[in-house]
């Protein structure tokens, strides 16, 4: 989903995102250790907090409050001078952190392969897996309707 | 997104540090005219040239329904602004007539007090706190305050900047109950002078 006017770097960054968001937090933990991350201090402490979610019927409908959200943010700060923030539903504030450290990481020069490589690549090959099983196993189970024409004449 | 790369960080226990310089900051309400010392202010950092105590009453108090005015010194530091807008999201205003902190990094140029809210008859809180930085709450000239949450007189031994505040801050006596708040602040020590005290010995 390659937004127009926006940087390379900026939908590299939304794509982690997206694949983050989705993930486990243990998963995404155990495989940050992995690459062992740099010193970080949290320019935002990891809170949680509420949005509201707004909807349009039909995708373009007059905008409504469908209601609120539980979410969690963070923002953490390299010691190299990289932010990184993270956003996540729910109330799992150490997740929130990890994806901030996952973002800021992805900035950086030096780590930023290591992060697409052990951490979001395997990530999103389970997610596609999960995402493909999921239609396979749906995909087996419809049915397709025919309408026999009756000679009628 | 690099913009946010140098700024200070916020307080690093949110919860507890804004409770403590809420209290603090309550407690110098209570009681004009004694210093109170905001401990959580070490734990936060501060922008040039916002002080610790600035800072730590900045993460307690401001949101976004408190709009904010920064005179001449703060507001020219691009620093204090992004700081203010990430930690606090508070919205600065330049009409400092609807503002609820003004925040005055150099009180010896400071506008007249009528260009600050001071609230309505029927909402008296609606009106404008004044954070003033100084440079000393424990040397310089002594003035001695009385009015409730005083048992007596108090003194307090202050460089006020800018000189004749009290004399400014008489307009609270006509127009109580609205009126100026004003909260002292040098380095991580604060002093409040609620709308209701008034100076006695020096120019009272």
């Amino acid at each position: 989903m390659a937004a127009i006017g926006k940087s390379d770097e900026q939908n590299r960054r939304r794509a982690a995102m997206a694949v983050l968001a989705q993930a486990a937090t243990a998963e995404i933990a155990a495989r940050l250790d992995s690459i062992a991350p740099p010193a970080f201090e949290n320019l935002r402490e990891p809170e949680n907090g509420l949005v509201m979610v707004r909807g349009r019927i039909g995708g373009d409908g007059a905008p409504f409050n469908l209601g609120e959200a539980t979410v969690s943010r963070a923002a953490v700060r390299l010691a190299t001078g990289e932010v990184g923030f993270g956003y996540t539903l729910g109330r799992d504030r150490q997740k929130a952190q990890l994806i901030a450290l996952c973002d800021a990481l992805a900035q950086s020069k030096e780590f930023a392969g290591a992060v697409e490589q052990q951490v979001l690549t395997p990530l999103r090959a389970a997610m596609t897996s999960v995402r493909d099983r999921r239609a396979a196993e749906t995909a087996a189970t419809r049915v397709d309707f025919y309408t026999l024409v009756r000679g009628e004449g | 997104m690099t913009t946010v790369a140098e700024l200070p960080a916020g307080f690093a226990d949110k919860v507890l540090s804004a409770q403590s310089t809420f209290r603090s900051v309550m407690e110098a309400m209570a009681r004009p005219g004694s210093v109170q010392r905001i401990e959580a202010a070490a734990a936060a950092g501060a922008p040039a040239p916002m002080m610790r105590a600035t800072a730590a009453i900045a993460l307690t108090l401001f949101d976004h329904d408190t709009p904010l005015w920064l005179d001449q010194p703060m507001s020219e530091a691009s620093d204090v602004t992004k700081w203010l807008k990430f930690h606090t999201g508070a919205p600065v205003v330049q009409d400092s007539s609807i503002c609820t902190f003004a925040l005055i990094g150099d009180p010896r140029s400071l506008v007249g007090l009528d260009h600050f809210a001071f609230g309505s008859n029927e909402y008296p809180d609606r009106s404008t706190t004044l954070i003033l930085q100084i440079e000393s709450l424990t040397e310089g000239a002594a003035v001695e305050l009385r009015g409730p949450g005083i048992d007596g007189t108090a003194a307090l031994q202050a460089m006020v900047e800018p000189a004749d505040l009290f004399a400014r801050l008489e307009i609270n006596q006509t127009l109580f109950p609205r009126g100026i708040d004003v909260v002292l602040v040098a380095d991580d020590t604060v002093v409040a002078i609620p709308r209701t005290t008034r100076s006695v010995a020096k120019g009272g």
